[in-house]
């Protein structure tokens, strides 16, 4: 029995890393034919400025050094080649290799996106709680009213009135960077990084919250509305009791899966609140390798990001099968396509198939 | 007068009513934008250096910018301009999304499954990354800009029109339709466009917004519109500069802007939804 399911965890695993491989070579595929089509010319992106101190015959060199005259299936067997090794190539704006820039300035763009991922999530999740319970009321309809037109918000505008109110205005946080300006990397504390970090995370976790609050409202009215907390009721459990233990697992399910499926938007917002705050992240490397016209570095950050928003997608099958056992009941998946779920489309009505029969909803089991 | 108060709130009450209450008001909204937009053109180049970072005034509304530029006159043109881009990428992208849905639909089988793993590899990527990557490739400018925004905006609503698709043709009457020897574009044509269309209209509306902060978005990296046209994210890029020297003017009145027409076009998507299908409440 054991080693059954453990087969089928390793066959999991083994289908999921074959996906990611045919994902990650669709997408540089794609990539590639998209760069080798572009009106930009690579010797021009190259030699930048200089371009007027350059005769025919240099840059004849330095296309016939980059191969750049053979067809293009020999150039794409070529790259991907060595990206199979592991070598991105050379980042021109940064003049490092491009694995080295991503591996440098990711970890500040993770502390940023986690912050936001984390501030959102528990933010979103107790206001469409209580919108959900309040359903109707001023307090639900405030809560909708606020996540909708959060939605509609540009996240660049939200990180520049924060700009412009703590940092010009109050002057409580610094106007830019990552750590303070002349400060030896040694020197730097946890609680400045934290001061630096807050108002970008800020900015994301404002634009961010709206999803999860109207997932999790539908969610818990949902819930609200079953049989079980009817019983509960019955029983004499209090409004606080039948949330606590009857709602709140039942909606958390959605929540999570969403917050994971949210993590490319996640990086788009990053791109935006890094650029407004000039926090020196991955999302700033983006802006500035396409504007550098750097094509090593947005190649190598674009299949980064595939893994990232695999990874997540991922990890939220994952912590929702935990959170809902249902789920990772199903024989199979269901359908296919869960790769990422578009955050708001009717993804949540799949997560309450009805309920098995002779079988307690979970949460129910909680009924005393 | 007690009657003049009491229309209104009679006029306004069920969510039909409102809806078209919205949409009138929002279309004006929209029109009014367009012309004032386009008569605003000029005064939106016209350089003052003598009024130059002005704060709001009577004169000049939501202030003057670093070259003197009346800001309303340029956020009234960077609408006009936001207005067009969206219209053009919502209305292409939903197309693609339906003709993409009914193939998957109709067709079944391979079709269905590459339309699926296409939609999957669209949606693989950060969708700012795919805009970035595109306008890259097709070398920036506004031109670009509209092409990249309207060909990758269309993978969720396709999901939505599949399925939806799906349920029709899995449907009993259609296999009676089929028994009775119909071929595949007359289940089409008579089934499945009747239950599409309401979908794909409210889906294109929803697309609207999208595309509008999507384009601003770009602009404002600087991989959108030529920055010598205003368009709100090139003001707000723009506007970075002077925002620690105190004008807030340059960054507020203008996203504000951009926010309230987004918000107006969002609540003609979302209250028309509640209409076509009262028991979906998502986003």
């Amino acid at each position: 029995m054991a080693v059954d399911l453990l087969t089928a965890r390793l066959r999991g695993a083994v289908g999921r890393l074959l996906r990611l491989v045919l994902l990650l070579a669709a997408v540089a595929a794609a990539s590639f034919t998209l760069m080798a089509h572009s009106p930009i010319d690579p010797v021009d992106a190259y030699v930048g400025g200089d371009i007027a101190a350059i005769g025919p015959e240099q840059r004849a060199q330095i296309a016939e050094r980059w191969g750049l005259g053979d067809p293009p299936l020999e150039r794409f067997g070529a790259w991907f080649g060595q990206l199979l090794q592991g070598d991105l190539g050379q980042s021109l704006t940064f003049n490092q290799p491009v694995t080295q820039v991503i591996g440098e300035r990711f970890p500040a763009s993770l502390a940023l996106m986690a912050t936001a991922w984390l501030l959102s999530g528990l933010f979103g999740f107790s206001l469409g709680v209580v919108a959900g319970v309040r359903q109707g009321r001023v307090a639900d309809r405030a809560i909708c009213w606020w996540a909708y037109t959060l939605a509609s918000a540009p996240t660049f505008w939200v990180g520049l009135l924060l700009l412009y109110v703590f940092s010009v205005s109050l002057g409580w946080t610094p106007v830019c960077c990552a750590v303070p300006v002349g400060v030896l990397a040694e020197d730097v504390t946890l609680l400045d990084r934290l001061q630096h970090l807050i108002l970008p995370a800020l900015t994301l976790s404002i634009v961010g919250v709206a999803p999860v609050v109207l997932h999790t409202r539908h969610a818990v009215i949902h819930a609200m509305a079953s049989d079980h907390v009817a019983f509960a009721r019955a029983q004499g459990e209090s409004t606080r009791g039948v949330v606590v233990h009857h709602v709140l697992r039942n909606a958390a399910a959605p929540a999570v899966l969403l917050q994971f499926a949210a993590l490319g938007e996640l990086f788009g917002g990053s791109v935006l609140a890094e650029q407004v705050f000039s926090y020196p992240g991955l999302g700033a490397a983006t802006t500035a390798a396409a504007l550098g016209q750097d094509v090593p570095l947005l190649l190598g950050i674009v299949l980064f990001t595939t893994v990232f928003v695999f990874v997540g997608n991922q990890l939220g099958d994952v912590a929702h099968a935990r959170l809902d056992p249902r789920v990772g009941r199903r024989p199979s998946r269901g359908r296919r396509g869960r790769d990422g779920e578009p955050a708001g489309l009717p993804a949540a009505p799949e997560a309450f198939p009805p309920p098995p029969t002779g079988e307690p909803e979970p949460a129910g089991r909680g009924v005393r | 007068m007690t009657a003049l108060l009491a229309l209104p709130r009679l006029a306004l009450g069920d969510r039909r009513r409102r809806t078209l209450a919205y949409v009138g008001l929002s279309l004006l909204v929209v029109l009014g934008v367009l012309v004032a937009g386009g008569l605003a053109a000029d005064p939106a180049q016209t350089t003052s250096l003598a009024d130059r970072n002005l704060g709001p005034s009577a004169d000049h509304w939501f202030g003057t910018d670093r070259l003197g530029r009346d800001v309303l006159a340029r956020t009234l043109t960077g609408l006009r301009l936001s207005l067009l881009v969206g219209v053009a990428a919502a209305s292409i992208s939903a197309v693609i999304a339906l003709l993409l849905a009914c193939l998957a639909a109709v067709f079944g089988g391979v079709v269905d499954r590459a339309v699926t793993w296409l939609v999957d590899l669209f949606l693989s990527l950060p969708h700012l990354v795919l805009l970035i990557l595109l306008a890259f490739a097709l070398g920036g400018g506004t031109r670009a800009v509209v092409v990249v925004v309207a060909l990758t905006h269309w993978p969720s609503l396709t999901r939505v029109l599949r399925g939806r698709a799906g349920e029709v043709m899995s449907s009993d009457y259609v296999a009676v339709s089929r028994q009775l020897g119909r071929g595949r574009w007359w289940i089409a044509r008579r089934h499945l466009a009747g239950h599409l269309t309401g979908h794909f209209l409210v889906g294109a509306v929803l697309l609207f917004p999208h595309a509008i902060l999507h384009e601003a978005a770009l602009s404002f990296l600087g991989l959108g519109v030529d920055p010598g046209e205003p368009s709100i994210g090139v003001l707000l890029a723009e506007s970075m500069r002077y925002l620690t020297a105190g004008a807030w003017w340059l960054a507020v009145l203008p996203g504000l802007c951009l926010l309230v027409v987004v918000k107006l076009v969002d609540t003609i998507g979302e209250n028309t939804r509640a209409l076509l299908d009262p028991r979906s409440h998502h986003l």
